[in-house]
C-alpha cells in the first residue's frame, strides 16, 4: 500500500511498497484511512529529534478512517463505520484508563513506562505504524475509535483526534477563572486552539505569542485574542508584567515544547546537540511570565532527556505545573457538542490538502512555514 | 537585553470587557477547576497495583525492546522496524539502560543516525536509488520560495566544486539546513 516512510532528518517519501496492516490482537480492527493530519509534533520526528525513530516508520496519529475489518474480540465497532482515531492509544482496563487518564495507558507501549502509546509516533511511544497511509492497524478498537457523527464534516473530524481535545485539555488543565488573564506561548494549531478554548472557561483576556506574523494574524482572528510577536515585544516576560499590573499572568500555556525559538543556548543545547529533551524557551518564559501561585500548562512536547527550567522560580512563585498528554476520549462527547453548536469551528484551520503521493513537499512545506501554512491534511488516493 | 528597561508608566491593569461576540464564553467555566480536579476521575485504581483483569496478550513473533521499567510486554505494542542491524545492536544496548538514564537515550539517538546510512545502504541493496531532492521535498522550496531555493543549490553547487577540488576530502557531512 501507499504509505509515508520515514528515512532519516528530513527525509521522507511516499512508498508504494510499505506492507499493509494485519489484524495482530483480537482487538484490533484496521482502517481504510479517510484523512490524516500533519502535526507539529511530527516535525519533531520529522527533525530528528526523538530517540528511536526508526527507518522505515510510518508516521501519523490523526486521523480517520473507514472499518475494513475487525478482531475477533472487537464487539462495537462494525465493518463499514466511519471513525475519529484519537492519537492515544488505550486498553481501558488498565489503573490509568479506568480513570480516564487514557494518555497514560500502562497496555500500550512496552518500550517506554512513562508514555503510553501513539501512533505513528517512534518506537519510544510503542513502535506503531502511523495513519499517514492508506490503512492503518487500530489497537482496541472498542475502546478509542468513536463514530463519526452523519451531520459531522470529515475535516472537522480528523482534527478531533488530536488537536481539538489538546487545545481544549491545555486550557481545561489551566484551571482557568473567569476573568483570568491567559498567556499562550505557540500560535500554531494546538496554540490558537488552546487560546479560542480559554474563552470556554470564561477567560477574561487572552493573548498569544509566536515569532511568525502570518499565524498570530491567523489566530488574532480565528481565537478572537491579542496577538504579539516575541520579536517585537522586547523581552516577553517583561512585557506580560507591563500587561498585567506587574503581577503576571494568572495562567501561562505551552504550546510550543521542544522546538522552541528565541534563545540560543536553549536551541543549542535542545536542537543541535541533543543534550537536553528540547529546547525550553517556551516553558521558561510560561514559568517567568505568570503570577505567583498561577498555573502553567504544558502540552508541548519534550523529549525523554532531562531539560533546563528554571525550578527555582517555580519553587519560589508556588506555581502548579500541570501537564499531560490529552485524553482525547474523555473530552471527545463534550468536544463533539460544541462542534454541532458552532461553538467550534476546527476545519477552519486547515491551510492545505495534500495528496499522500506528495507527503515530501506536505512535511517540507509545514517544517519551513512555506505558503501560509498552518494545517495540511493529507489525502489518501483511495480515500 | 535593553529593551528589557521599565518605567511605572509601561504597567497597565486589564480592562473589564465584553465578550458577547464570543461564542460560548464561560460556557465550560468551573470554580472548582483548581488546582487538580478534573483530569483525574480519581478511584486509586493503582493502589492495587499492576493487578487489572488484562487485555489478551499479542504474539511477539518479532524482536520487541522492552523497558527494564516493566515486568512484561504490554498487551498490545507496534511490530514496525524490529531491531536489525548495526542500529539494532545500539538500541539493543540502549535498552539495558532505565528510561531514567542517557545510557537509554543517547545511543538511541546515535543508532536513529546509523540508521538512517543502514537505510541508505539497504535501498540502493534493492536497487533503489533514494531521490534524496524529492524526499526533502526541494520542489515545494522551488514552489513557494524560489531565492531562498536558488541560495541553496549555489551554496551545495560551492561545495561540490570545493570537495571535487580537495580530492583528499572525506565523505560529505550530513546535513541539516532545514533546521531553523
Ligand atoms: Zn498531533
Ligand atoms: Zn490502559
Amino acid at each position: 500500500m501507499l504509505a509515508m516512510n520515514f528515512r532519516g532528518p528530513f527525509r521522507v517519501r511516499a512508498d508504494r511498497n510499505m506492507p499493509e496492516p494485519r489484524i495482530e490482537h483480537p482487538e484490533d480492527a484496521i482502517v481504510k484511512v479517510l484523512r490524516s493530519c500533519i502535526c507539529g509534533s511530527d516535525l519533531h520526528l520529522y527533525h530528528g529529534l526523538v530517540p528511536d525513530t526508526r527507518t522505515g516508520s510510518t508516521f501519523g496519529h490523526e486521523f480517520i478512517g473507514e472499518v475494513v475489518e475487525v478482531g475477533p474480540s472487537v464487539q462495537k465497532l462494525k465493518v463499514g463505520d466511519r471513525v475519529m482515531v484519537p492519537f492515544n492509544i488505550a486498553c481501558g482496563k488498565c489503573a490509568f484508563c479506568k480513570q480516564e487518564l487514557y494518555g497514560n495507558c500502562h497496555e500500550s507501549n512496552p518500550m517506554a513506562t512513562a508514555v503510553g502509546g501513539i501512533f505513528g509516533y517512534s518506537h519510544t511511544a510503542g513502535g506503531f505504524q502511523g495513519g499517514q497511509a492508506e490503512y492503518a492497524r487500530v489497537p482496541y478498537a472498542d475502546v478509542g475509535p468513536t463514530v463519526i457523527p452523519d451531520w459531522m464534516d470529515p475535516d472537522d473530524a480528523v482534527l478531533l483526534t488530536d488537536v481539538v481535545p489538546t487545545g481544549y485539555q491545555a486550557a481545561e488543565m489551566a484551571g482557568i477563572q473567569k476573568g483570568d488573564t491567559v498567556v499562550v506561548f505557540g500560535a500554531g494549531p494546538i496554540g490558537i486552539m488552546a487560546a479560542k478554548c480559554a474563552w470556554l472557561f470564561g477567560a477574561g483576556r487572552v493573548i498569544i505569542i509566536d515569532e511568525l506574523e502570518y499565524r498570530l494574524e491567523f489566530a488574532a482572528k480565528y481565537a478572537q485574542c491579542e496577538a504579539y510577536n516575541f520579536h517585537s515585544i522586547g523581552d516577553p516576560v517583561v512585557f506580560i508584567k507591563t500587561q498585567t499590573d506587574s503581577l503576571g499572568a494568572d495562567v501561562c500555556i505551552d504550546a510550543v515544547g521542544c522546538e522552541a525559538k528565541g534563545n540560543m543556548m536553549n536551541t543549542l543545547l535542545g536542537m543541535k546537540l541533543l543534550l537536553q529533551g528540547g529546547s525550553t524557551t517556551a516553558l521558561h518564559w510560561a514559568i517567568n511570565s505568570v503570577k505567583k501561585s498561577g498555573i502553567v500548562s504544558i502540552v508541548g512536547v519534550y523529549g525523554p532527556i532531562d531539560a533546563l527550567v528554571p525550578i527555582g522560580n517555580v519553587v519560589n512563585k508556588g506555581i502548579t505545573i500541570r501537564a499531560n498528554q490529552a485524553a482525547v476520549k474523555r473530552n471527545l462527547p463534550k468536544l463533539i457538542e460544541h462542534v454541532r453548536n458552532g461553538i467550534l469551528n476546527p476545519k477552519e484551520i486547515i491551510t492545505h490538502r495534500i495528496p499522500m503521493e506528495e507527503v515530501a513537499d506536505a512535511y517540507h512545506i509545514f517544517s519551513r512555514k512555506l505558503d501560509g501554512c498552518i494545517k495540511t491534511v493529507l489525502i489518501p488516493p483511495t480515500a | 537585553m535593553l529593551t528589557d528597561e521599565t518605567k511605572p508608566a509601561d504597567f497597565k491593569k486589564s480592562e473589564a470587557a465584553d465578550y458577547s461576540h464570543i461564542k460560548g464564553w464561560g460556557i465550560d467555566a468551573d470554580p472548582e477547576n483548581d488546582p487538580v480536579y478534573p483530569m483525574k476521575n480519581r478511584n486509586n485504581a493503582e493502589h492495587e497495583g499492576y493487578a487489572w483483569k488484562r487485555p489478551a496478550q499479542q504474539n511477539d513473533n518479532v524482536e520487541i525492546l522492552k523497558s527494564v521499567e516493566r515486568p512484561n510486554l504490554t498487551a498490545v505494542f507496534g511490530t514496525a522496524s524490529p531491531p536489525e542491524g548495526l542500529n539494532g545492536k545500539l538500541r539493543r544496548f540502549a535498552f539495558k539502560y532505565s528510561e531514567s538514564s542517557y545510557g537509554r537515550w543517547l545511543p538511541l539517538v546515535l543508532a536513529d543516525r546509523v540508521g538512517e546510512v543502514e537505510g541508505i545502504i539497504d535501498d540502493l541493496k534493492k536497487g533503489h536509488v533514494p531521490n534524496i531532492f524529492a524526499e526533502r521535498g526541494w520542489g515545494s522550496e522551488w514552489k513557494h520560495n524560489r531565492t531562498n531555493f536558488l541560495l541553496k543549490v549555489a551554496a551545495v553547487a560551492a561545495v561540490a566544486v570545493v570537495a571535487v577540488s580537495v580530492l583528499s576530502s572525506n565523505k560529505e557531512n550530513g546535513d541539516n539546513d532545514d533546521g531553523l
